[in-house]
């Protein structure tokens, strides 16, 4: 959050705004810590009942959208920054290797080099036709989990925690792509398990597949 | 009282026998308005089937059903999930307009996106798991 915070500061004056929305069914004092220690003077928001995943289709954290001046959609949700070098971690000592820190890094910055160049000079704002193409479609079993989780989440705030975690499983069972409903789900059970064992064996359960698929930029 | 969870509100309906309602509960819920030609939102009417609609009632449930939508229940049948269907999901998408919302900052100030029209907005997810 601190590098969103550098892209604001240095481009808010071009008619620029950033909105982080922190996908944290725990609520806003859950995610206060961070929120504060980011200094941050952009909009900052709670979502706990993930709305913001239903509505644009989202998996994982972070995805960002891409809104221009006159509310339209200039980039579909892609993956903000992020890559899966971290899979190849060494998990005992939880470091990287150089190469693979560099190139992280690298790639961190060529994502925020590129919002920097669509706010001065509009780049990479995608025609609507290939906007419309790279949108992930909702299929019935998606909406099915949305609706599920939500409601997990509504059970599990009102100490129905085990009516609300056979929702939250059934919503990631319809939607194995989410990590955002499988990962949340694990952290209501208990902070820490959404990066434990558990999910070190749906990672290595990917092969090949990306965790954080890399935007096409 | 029964307790209707949309994807954007949370409201409380006197319902029975599932998702029976009166009309105006039902358009507090869901935003649908019942009339003559069946339920209708802005210039939509969606015709319902005979056994979903009463004198003064109709069964949200299938009503939602119709659209496509998820309608799940709790095991106490006390509160409902009516989610938003794929389909609606993809056309909003698909129009390429930012749909819109509303949540809460950190201090609970409302803060709404189409407020920042007229500027670039870089929208971000993030979390603390």
């Amino acid at each position: 959050m601190p590098v969103w915070q550098h892209l604001y500061d240095e481009l808010k004056d071009k008619g620029f705004m950033v909105v982080a929305v922190a996908e944290e069914s725990r609520g806003a004092e859950h995610a206060r810590p961070w929120i504060e220690q980011a200094k941050s003077s952009y909009w900052q928001l709670i979502d706990t009942d993930h709305r913001l995943s239903d509505l644009y289709n989202l998996v994982n954290v972070p995805q960002a959208i891409w809104i221009d001046e006159q509310g339209r959609i200039a980039r579909p949700p892609e993956t903000a920054g992020s890559t899966d070098h971290f899979r190849r971690m060494d998990l005992k000592t939880r470091t990287m290797s150089p190469e693979d820190q560099a190139e992280r890094l690298a790639a961190r910055q060529a994502y925020l080099d590129a919002v920097r160049s669509w706010v001065t000079t509009g780049k990479h704002a995608l025609a609507a036709d290939a906007a419309r193409k790279a949108l992930p479609k909702v299929t019935p079993e998606i909406a099915e989990a949305h609706a599920r989780f939500r409601l997990g989440v509504w059970l599990r705030a009102h100490d129905r925690a085990a009516e609300g975690d056979r929702q939250l499983a059934e919503a990631s069972r319809l939607h194995p792509d989410s990590w955002s409903m499988w990962r949340q789900a694990a952290d209501l059970d208990e902070v820490g398990k959404a990066s434990g064992p558990e999910f070190w064996k749906r990672v290595q359960a990917l092969g090949d597949r990306p965790y954080y698929p890399p935007p096409k930029l | 009282m029964t307790r209707i969870l949309t994807s954007t509100a949370e409201h409380e309906v006197a319902a029975h026998d599932g998702l029976w309602m009166s009309a105006t509960d039902a358009e507090r819920a869901t935003g649908w308005t019942l009339k003559p030609e069946g339920m209708c939102r802005a210039d939509v009417c969606v015709p319902l089937p005979a056994s979903a609609v009463g004198t003064s009632e109709l069964d949200v449930a299938a009503f939602w059903k119709k659209l496509d939508g998820p309608v799940i229940a709790s095991d106490a049948r006390d509160v409902w999930a009516l989610g938003a269907p794929a389909d609606e999901r993809n056309a909003a998408l698909e129009g390429l307009e930012a749909p819109d919302f509303t949540l809460p900052d950190v201090d609970g100030v409302p803060r709404t996106l189409s407020a920042l029209r007229g500027k670039k907005v870089f929208l971000a997810t993030w979390a603390s798991w």
